[in-house]
C-alpha cells in the first residue's frame, strides 16, 4: 500500500472552522497543521470533507462549494459531490 | 409542486454539453485552426471533465464574495495605515517584486485563456478556460488594488507594466510566459495549468502569503489567498488536462511529456527570483526555501507522479538538479540581486546577524561554507564606505535570462559557474544548465530570437550608453532599488517609526 500523502489547506478564518473540525472528526489519520495565516490538514491516501458533518458543526445547510471560498490549494485528484468532497491518489 | 434541484453532475452537464455544434459553413478546422498542429491527437472531447464542476451561476456567487471580503479588508486597511503594522521596510520589496514580476503574468494569463476559451474545440474545455480567463484578470486587478495603497508610501511600485517589458531581472518571468504563449494551445495549457500552476505555484503562493501573514501584511495575505483558492480549481484542471490528453490517444504520450520536461525547467528558473524572495525579502520567514521545496516538490509532486506513473508519465527531467540546488539557489539568487540592484525596481542588503543565524540554521551543508562569509565580507565593505556594486553588464542565459550565476551543486562543484554552449548557424549561445541548453537545443530557431536586456543595451536599444539612460528608459526612479539602508524608504520608515535615521556604516556594523 502506498503512502503517498495528500493536502488541503484552507484560510485561517471563522469560516474554515467548522469544515476543520469536520475533516478532524471524519478523517481519524488526518494530521492537521497550523501555520501562519492557514491550516494545511493531510492525509495518507485520502481525506474527505462530509456536507452533513459540516452541517452539524455549522448549523445550517452548507453547499459543498462553498469550500471555494476559503480554499488555498490541495492536492491529489479531486471527487466533488454533492454530499462529499474527496481528495485521494 | 417544485422540481427537485438537479444535483452538481447534472447541472454542469447541461452547462458544458451540447452548447456546440459541428458547424457547415466553414469546416471545423477552420474554425478551430490552433487545436491539430502540435500532434495531439483527440478523440472524444466530451470525455473531457471538470472534477469541480462550478456552473456560471454558482461561479459568480462565489467571486462575489471574495472580492467583497477582500475589498472589505483592503479598505480598512488603507483606513487604519497598515502599512505601519509591517514587520519592517525591507519587506515591501518582496512586494515591488510580486507586482513588477507576477501581477503581469497574471494579466498574460487572462488574455491566453481567453484565446484558449475561443479556440479549444470540447465545449467542456473552453468554459474552463474563459472561467480561467475571469479568475486571472481578477488576480491582475486585485493585486494593483492591494498594492496601490503601498505605493503612496514607498518607492518602486509605481509603474509595474512598464518595467515588466523592459528591466532586466523581468524578461525572466516575461520570457518564460511569452515562450508559452507563442505555443500552442496544448503546450501553453500544459506549460501554464500543469508545469507551472500544479507543480509550482504552491511555492509561490502559498509560503509566500503564510511569509505575508508573518509579516503582518494583511492586505496582501488576503489577495494572495484570495487568488489562491482560484488556483485550487486551476491547479485541478492541470491535472485533468494532463490526464485527458494521455487518455485520449497513446501518440500523445511523449509529446506531452516533453512539455512536461520543458516547461518545468523554464517555470523552476522563474522561481528561482521567489527562493530569494522568501529567504531573503521576508524580515521573518516561516520558513526556508529548501524546507518549502522538499514539502511542496519532493513530498508532493513526487506522490503526483508515482499516480501518474500508471499512464507512462515520469518526473521532469532535471527534478533531481532542481532538488539538489534548493540548498544554493536563493543564496545565489539573492547575491546577484545584491551586486545589480543599483539598476533595479527594488532594494538589496546584506542580511542582518538574526537572519544570517536563520539562513545558517535552515542550510547547514552550504550557507556557512558557501555564501556566509561572502555576506560577511559586503558587510565589512559597507562598514568601510565601499558598498558594492557591479559596473558591467552580467551575462545572460539564453533561455531563462537569469544572469549566469548558478552553479555547477549536481557534478560537486559549488563554486565552478554553470555555462553550457550550443552552436546555431555559426553563432554561439550560453545556458546556464543542461535543462537550458535542452530547451534551446529543442528549438534553437526560437530561443535564437531572444530579447536579452543585456544585448540590447549593448546594443543601444535601451534609451542610451549609461546606467541613468537605461533607468530612465524603464522608469526606475531614485530610490526604486539600490542600497536599501539610507533609501528613501528606509528613512521614512524610520521617521513614522520614531526611530533615528542610522547611518548605514553603523547599521553594518551592528
Amino acid at each position: 500500500m502506498s503512502e503517498k500523502k495528500v493536502f488541503l489547506i484552507l484560510q485561517d478564518t471563522e469560516d474554515s472552522r467548522p469544515i476543520i473540525e469536520a475533516v478532524g472528526a471524519d478523517n481519524p489519520h488526518v494530521s492537521i497543521q497550523r501555520q501562519p495565516g492557514m491550516v494545511r490538514m493531510e492525509a495518507t491516501q485520502s481525506l474527505r470533507i462530509n456536507r452533513e458533518t459540516v452541517e452539524e458543526k455549522v448549523g445550517r445547510d452548507w453547499d459543498v462549494q462553498e469550500l471555494h471560498l476559503n480554499l488555498v490549494s490541495l492536492s491529489g485528484h479531486v471527487d466533488e459531490e454533492d454530499d462529499y468532497f474527496e481528495l485521494h491518489w | 409542486m417544485a422540481a427537485k434541484r438537479m444535483n452538481s453532475k447534472k447541472r454542469y452537464e447541461l452547462l458544458t454539453r451540447n452548447m456546440g455544434w459541428e458547424t457547415t459553413y466553414q469546416s471545423m478546422d477552420e474554425v478551430f485552426p490552433y487545436d491539430k498542429f502540435e500532434g495531439i491527437k483527440i478523440k472524444d472531447w466530451d470525455k473531457w471533465e471538470d472534477p469541480f464542476r462550478l456552473t456560471v451561476d454558482a461561479y459568480w456567487k462565489f467571486q462575489a464574495e471574495k472580492d467583497k471580503k477582500l475589498y472589505a479588508i483592503i479598505d480598512s486597511f488603507a483606513q487604519n495605515n497598515g502599512q505601519m503594522n509591517i514587520s519592517d521596510a525591507r519587506y515591501v520589496n518582496a512586494l515591488k517584486l510580486f507586482i513588477q514580476g507576477v501581477t503581469p503574468l497574471e494579466y498574460y494569463a487572462h488574455r491566453h485563456y481567453a484565446h484558449l476559451g475561443r479556440h479549444f474545440r470540447g465545449e467542456g474545455t473552453r468554459v474552463a478556460c474563459q472561467m480561467q480567463s475571469i479568475d486571472e484578470l481578477r488576480h491582475a486587478q486585485t493585486q494593483i488594488h492591494t498594492l496601490s495603497h503601498y505605493n503612496k508610501y514607498f518607492d518602486g511600485l509605481h509603474d509595474p507594466f512598464h518595467m515588466f517589458d523592459r528591466v532586466w531581472y523581468l524578461s525572466v518571468p516575461k520570457s518564460y510566459f511569452e515562450d508559452a504563449m507563442t505555443a500552442g494551445p496544448f503546450e501553453f495549457i500544459t506549460s501554464v495549468s500543469f508545469s507551472f500552476e500544479y507543480i509550482l505555484t504552491n511555492l509561490l503562493f502559498v509560503p509566500f502569503m503564510s511569509g505575508a501573514a508573518y509579516n503582518g501584511d494583511q492586505a496582501t495575505v488576503t489577495f494572495g489567498f484570495s487568488a489562491q483558492s482560484d488556483e485550487s480549481r486551476h491547479m485541478t484542471l492541470g491535472l485533468e488536462v494532463i490526464k485527458f490528453m494521455v487518455e485520449q490517444h497513446e501518440d500523445n504520450l511523449p509529446i506531452v511529456q516533453g512539455w512536461i520536461d520543458k516547461h518545468f525547467w523554464r517555470a523552476y528558473r522563474v522561481l528561482a527570483l521567489v527562493s530569494a524572495m522568501q529567504d531573503y525579502m521576508l524580515p521573518n520567514s516561516p520558513m526556508s526555501w529548501k524546507e518549502a521545496w522538499d514539502v511542496y516538490f519532493v513530498e508532493n509532486i513526487g506522490a503526483l507522479f508515482d499516480d501518474l506513473s500508471r499512464y507512462g508519465l515520469r518526473m521532469p527531467k532535471y527534478h533531481e538538479v532542481a532538488t539538489a540546488e534548493s540548498e544554493h539557489l536563493s543564496h545565489q539568487v539573492w547575491l546577484t540581486l545584491y551586486n545589480y540592484s543599483h539598476a533595479a525596481g527594488m532594494q538589496t542588503w546584506v542580511p542582518d546577524d538574526k537572519k544570517l543565524d536563520w539562513l545558517s540554521e535552515k542550510y547547514p551543508n552550504t550557507f556557512d561554507k558557501h555564501y556566509r562569509p561572502r555576506f560577511e565580507m559586503f558587510r565589512q565593505m559597507e562598514a568601510d564606505g565601499q558598498r558594492h556594486f557591479s559596473p558591467g553588464l552580467p551575462q545572460l542565459c539564453q533561455v531563462c535570462q537569469v544572469p549566469m550565476a548558478f552553479t555547477e551543486v549536481v557534478a560537486g562543484d559549488a563554486m565552478k559557474i554553470s555555462r553550457r554552449v550550443s552552436t546555431y548557424k555559426e553563432d554561439r549561445f550560453y545556458t546556464c544548465s543542461d535543462g537550458c541548453r535542452d530547451v534551446f537545443e529543442g528549438n534553437p530557431a526560437k530561443y535564437a530570437q531572444a530579447w536579452l536586456p543585456v544585448h540590447q543595451i549593448f546594443q543601444g536599444n535601451c534609451g542610451g550608453a549609461e546606467l541613468a539612460d537605461v533607468a530612465k528608459w524603464c522608469h526606475l526612479q531614485p530610490g526604486d532599488g539600490g542600497e536599501h539602508v539610507g533609501s528613501p524608504d528606509q528613512d521614512r520608515w524610520k521617521k513614522w517609526r520614531g526611530e533615528d535615521t542610522v547611518k548605514p556604516t553603523v547599521m553594518a556594523a551592528e
